[in-house]
């Protein structure tokens, strides 16, 4: 049976009498490859923010987890992993603190997070650089990392804003396995990017302008839909319609 | 005479605990009048690049040359005939748009009116906000207003380090057509992007990862190198089939590419194939010629480096 883990209902945001977010529904499975898709200002970040229980909505509702965005936003934080490209692990601990850290402050016991430290530096082959900083590792080795750390606690669902940007062409491909290996344990993954090619790899995608969202279905539906022969075509024949250009 | 020549530069960051080489041996040109764009991941080289070259940083060994003057020796020359725009927003967040460009044209002893036809094209677009602070403008404004503030005292060369990186496509596409405008006006243009894709719309690229050049030359040309012969393949499971491929004992690469993967033969028995995914119960398969493009050139390049 299906089991939504996201439901918006005419979820809004308004910054005084300007609406971020304006009246978006949807829902999102268990295990599902949610792909969160619009142009720069169309809304996407605002309404992150209200899903992970950071900002209270204007109106509308919404539930994450099976949990409030209005009441419930601490146990929300609890059953989510965050992780963006701006900003993910601390640059200047090492691989191990930086575990024991994320797993500390998502409520682990020492034992737990021991067991899955080892367990996660051996699956991503970085045993031999547990103790260096952070800082010091490629890129793609501290976005890969920061996935791991980000469902570490195996939550339901996992955020990730614009996980890829400026990774090179195989990171990035590995990136996107470790996404399919986490769906498949049932992890729902909410993910934005700017690259059309991993919109492919999403089950399903919405795209927002101005706040709304303007297109929802499976990447083969919407290329039917709007009779475009790739996703980059689907997105610049929605997004060029698009008044705002605010950030 | 070229517009930029690099000779075997060199370029390393030491702290107490390591040394990170940020660029190894580079060396190429580029013609005058040319779009040259450095393709490559964070981490490839192309921002220490562009600093040596605007003179902002010096290199370990190697020469380097703008418009046939030294970036050592001659940097006040460069400075004043190189636009450049850093990757990071870098103008005065509190003073206004128009505040801002009439600073960056007074800094070069010159005036909007002097270049405004070079500029009139872009700044139309932001005029209407031309009294708002910098710092209150949208991503892709701020863009624009930087774009023109490096413009403003007419350089012969322009440098734009990363100005797609983290914009939609939509504002990528448009920023393309802009470069192609000044490209018309005979500035040299060098330009940096991590977007693969971006590539095809350079007249020659060099493609960049750990500090080296893996290739240099136009694109076309590039994907004529691939040189092997290039499957797209899907099911039903994509996932799967990945990991199934992956494992064949008949497969050379296979990558996922959007909504097919891409897939190199050890030799080209499709038929094969098409028998191992049906033992593998895959279902809905399709297998067809595909064309490489610069992503699999660059992906091809790094395994083989």
């Amino acid at each position: 049976m299906k089991e939504t883990v996201i439901k918006a209902e005419r979820l809004t945001k308004k910054f005084g009498d300007f609406t971020a977010t304006n009246q978006i529904s949807f829902e999102v499975e268990k295990g599902e490859i949610f792909g969160f898709l619009g142009a720069n200002g169309a809304g996407k970040t605002t309404a992150m923010r209200m899903l992970c229980g950071l900002s209270i909505p204007s109106s509308g509702n919404a539930t994450v987890a099976g949990y409030d965005v209005y009441k419930q936003t601490e146990l929300i934080k609890q059953n989510i992993g965050y992780m963006s490209q701006k900003f993910s692990l601390y640059e200047d601990l090492t691989v191990k603190e930086n575990i024991r850290f994320y797993a500390g402050i998502y409520g682990m016991g020492s034992a737990e997070i021991k067991t899955k430290m080892n367990a996660l530096l051996q699956q991503l082959q970085m045993t031999a650089e547990e103790n260096s900083l952070v800082g010091s590792l490629p890129l793609g080795w501290k976005q890969k990392l920061a996935f791991s750390v980000a469902i570490l606690h195996e939550p339901k669902i996992v955020f990730l804003d614009e996980p890829t940007g400026g990774v090179d062409p195989v990171t990035r491909r590995e990136f996107w396995n470790l996404i399919y290996e986490a769906a498949e344990k049932g992890i729902t993954v909410f993910v934005t990017t700017h690259y059309m090619d991993e919109a492919e790899y999403c089950n399903r995608i919405s795209i927002m302008v101005d706040g709304k969202i303007e297109a929802l279905d499976t990447p083969h539906n919407l290329k039917t839909i709007f009779h475009a022969s790739s996703m980059d075509e689907v997105f610049l024949q929605l997004a060029r319609g698009a008044k705002r250009t605010a950030d | 005479m070229n517009a930029v020549t690099v000779h075997n530069l060199v370029k390393t960051y030491s702290s107490k605990k390591e040394k990170v080489t940020a660029m190894q041996d580079v060396s190429f040109t580029v013609k005058q009048g040319e779009l040259f764009g450095l393709i490559g991941p964070d981490g490839a080289g192309k921002t220490s690049l562009f600093r040596i070259l605007t003179t902002l940083l010096l290199a370990d060994s190697g020469t380097a040359s703008v418009d046939g003057f030294d970036v050592v020796k001659q940097y006040q020359d460069i400075r004043n005939r190189v636009g450049y725009m850093p990757g990071k927003f870098s103008l005065y967040q509190d003073m206004t748009v128009e505040e801002n460009l009439e600073f960056f044209a007074s800094i070069f002893n010159t005036s909007i009116e002097a270049n405004y036809d070079l500029v009139k094209d872009i700044y139309v677009q932001i005029a209407p906000f031309k009294n708002r602070r910098a710092g209150k403008l949208s991503g892709g404004m701020k863009q624009k207003l930087a774009l023109c503030c490096a413009l403003i005292h007419k350089p012969s060369v322009l440098f734009l380090d990363e100005p797609t990186t983290g914009v939609d496509a939509v504002s990528r596409k448009e920023f393309w057509e802009m470069l192609k405008g000044l490209k018309q006006q005979g500035i040299t243009i060098l330009v940096s992007t991590p977007y693969m894709d971006e590539a095809a719309m350079c007249d020659r690229v060099a493609l960049m990862q750990l500090g080296k050049i893996m290739s240099i030359d136009t694109p076309p040309n590039i994907i004529s190198r691939f040189g092997e012969k290039l499957w797209a393949v899907r099911s039903a499971n994509m996932y799967r089939l990945l990991t199934d491929l992956k494992k064949y004992s008949n497969t050379e690469s296979c990558n996922s590419f959007g909504e097919y993967h891409h897939l190199v033969l050890k030799n080209d028995d499709t038929d094969a194939v098409l028998r191992y995914l049906g033992e593998q119960n895959h279902t809905a398969v399709e297998l067809k010629p595909a064309q490489p493009n610069i992503e699999d050139c660059f992906m091809q390049l790094m395994n083989n480096n």
